[in-house]
């Protein structure tokens, strides 16, 4: 957990008014102590980890704040997926081989017409 | 406190010019020699973090993986925050966006592509599919029926119809639902429901107030002078009920437990049903009777309407 002042110093291509500018986009959702807005936020790893991605894309790849928006729509869509996927092989794993035989089957082949 | 970046060292902005970055060094270089500041330890730590952070900012390289945070002030490698751990991690649900598919519901699981949780949907599972709308329809029943509860069939068309069960007790205006008996959905979308208003038909001597029953019994004279066992029609068929004599018109007789029975959260409950006496002469124009009554009223005079401020049966008003 970091506040706003270092998590600037860290990534130094980050400009202060930038970053407030993506929390006020919802783009990074960091903690708010106290319901308090502003410079008392915190970041968390995952918080941290989306600046990043943030900054690499919009320097990297000249990402402007309309597409941006866009992207991190589709990106979560795309990770709230494989979240859900993970939730659900999880399950698949706990359950006894005659079962997961039983979906293998029922399976269709990637491009299949179905079972 | 934390570390300062190298441009904070070297007093410039993050902005600078390789120029300023340079002149800046060089301000800063001379000014914290060790050879120009012999026996100041705190002068050379000063000089060498100055030339540290000079010789990261002076290469361009360097000054790029910096400011993308790739190494530390140091010139060392930074651990690269890659996102998809964290996504994918118990943090990353705080960016599930609105709406989103829930597995831990399979039902939502199985409507993301269209079918009900059955088969079905297969190819129009790629496109729209919304649930069926429900459907209205009122059913009359009869009175016994709305009582006791039982099956009623309601036709919806000469060939498809309903089996609607109905509960004890049911009251006028009450709405059955049958849940998925109303509008096939789309695309394999659930059907929608049947929405049932139930009236019930008036009956022709039953009357209810709540689980009690009222019905008003019609006895002969005998029968209330005397007293009687009579039968007595109820909601579950007729049961015999002891009129007991000198009974008169209005006397209100109770059969306990002969109202509406019904589970209510487990436990069961039962009305009454209240009889009340209604004395009919029937043989009026009887002349044995007549003659009796003409003998009897004389010597038993009786002011029947005393309470309505009126005389006797024959009284000067006539």
């Amino acid at each position: 957990m970091i506040g706003f002042d270092e998590l600037v110093r860290r990534f130094a291509g980050l400009e202060r008014g930038e970053l407030v500018r993506w929390v006020e986009n919802r783009w990074v959702l960091p903690e708010e102590p106290g319901g308090e807005t502003g410079k008392r936020w915190v970041f968390h790893e995952v918080d941290v980890a989306r600046v990043e991605l943030i900054l690499h894309i919009r320097r990297e790849l000249a990402v402007d704040d309309e597409a941006m928006s866009l992207v991190l729509g589709l990106l979560d869509q795309v990770y709230s997926l494989r979240r859900q996927m993970r939730r659900l092989c999880d399950a698949l794993e706990r359950q006894p081989p005659e079962v997961r035989d039983a979906i293998r089957r029922a399976l269709p082949k990637a491009g299949g017409d179905g079972p | 406190m934390a570390t300062q970046t190298p441009y904070e060292v070297l007093g410039v902005k993050p902005t600078a010019t390789a120029d300023e970055i340079r002149k800046a060094y060089r301000k800063l270089a001379k000014e914290f020699h060790p050879d120009l500041n012999p026996g100041k330890p705190a002068a050379e730590a000063r000089f060498k973090a100055v030339a540290t952070a000079y010789d990261l900012l002076s290469d361009p390289e360097k000054r790029a993986r910096y400011d993308r945070g790739e190494i530390d002030e140091s010139g060392a490698e930074r651990p690269r925050y890659s996102y998809r751990p964290h996504a994918e991690g118990a943090q990353g649900w705080k960016y599930q966006p609105e709406g989103e598919v829930d597995i831990g519901d399979l039902d939502d699981l199985f409507s993301m592509f269209g079918r009900g949780g059955t088969r079905g949907g297969g190819r129009a599972g790629e496109g729209f599919s919304m649930p069926g709308p429900d459907r209205h329809y009122s059913l009359t029943i009869d009175f016994v029926t709305a009582a006791t509860g039982g099956k009623q069939r309601l036709s919806l068309s000469p060939d498809q119809w309903l089996d609607v069960t109905i509960p004890p007790g049911i009251e006028q205006g009450q709405i059955l639902r049958l849940k998925g008996k109303g509008g096939p959905g789309l695309g394999g979308g659930p059907a929608g429901d049947a929405l049932i208003e139930i009236h019930i038909a008036p009956h022709p001597f039953f009357r209810r107030e709540g689980d009690d029953i009222h019905v008003e019994l019609p006895v002969s004279l005998a029968e209330a002078v005397l007293g009687a066992r009579v039968p007595v029609p109820t909601v579950t068929g007729p049961v015999t009920m002891t009129i007991p004599n000198g009974s008169d018109t209005g006397a209100q007789l109770r059969l306990r437990g002969k109202g509406i029975h019904r589970k209510r959260r487990g436990a069961e409950t039962s009305g009454d049903q209240y009889v009340t006496l209604k004395v009919v002469i029937g043989a009026s124009d009887d002349p044995e009777l007549a003659k009796f009554l003409e003998d009897w009223a004389k010597q038993h005079p009786t002011e029947p309407r005393r309470e309505m401020g009126q005389g006797t049966p024959h009284g000067a008003a006539a």
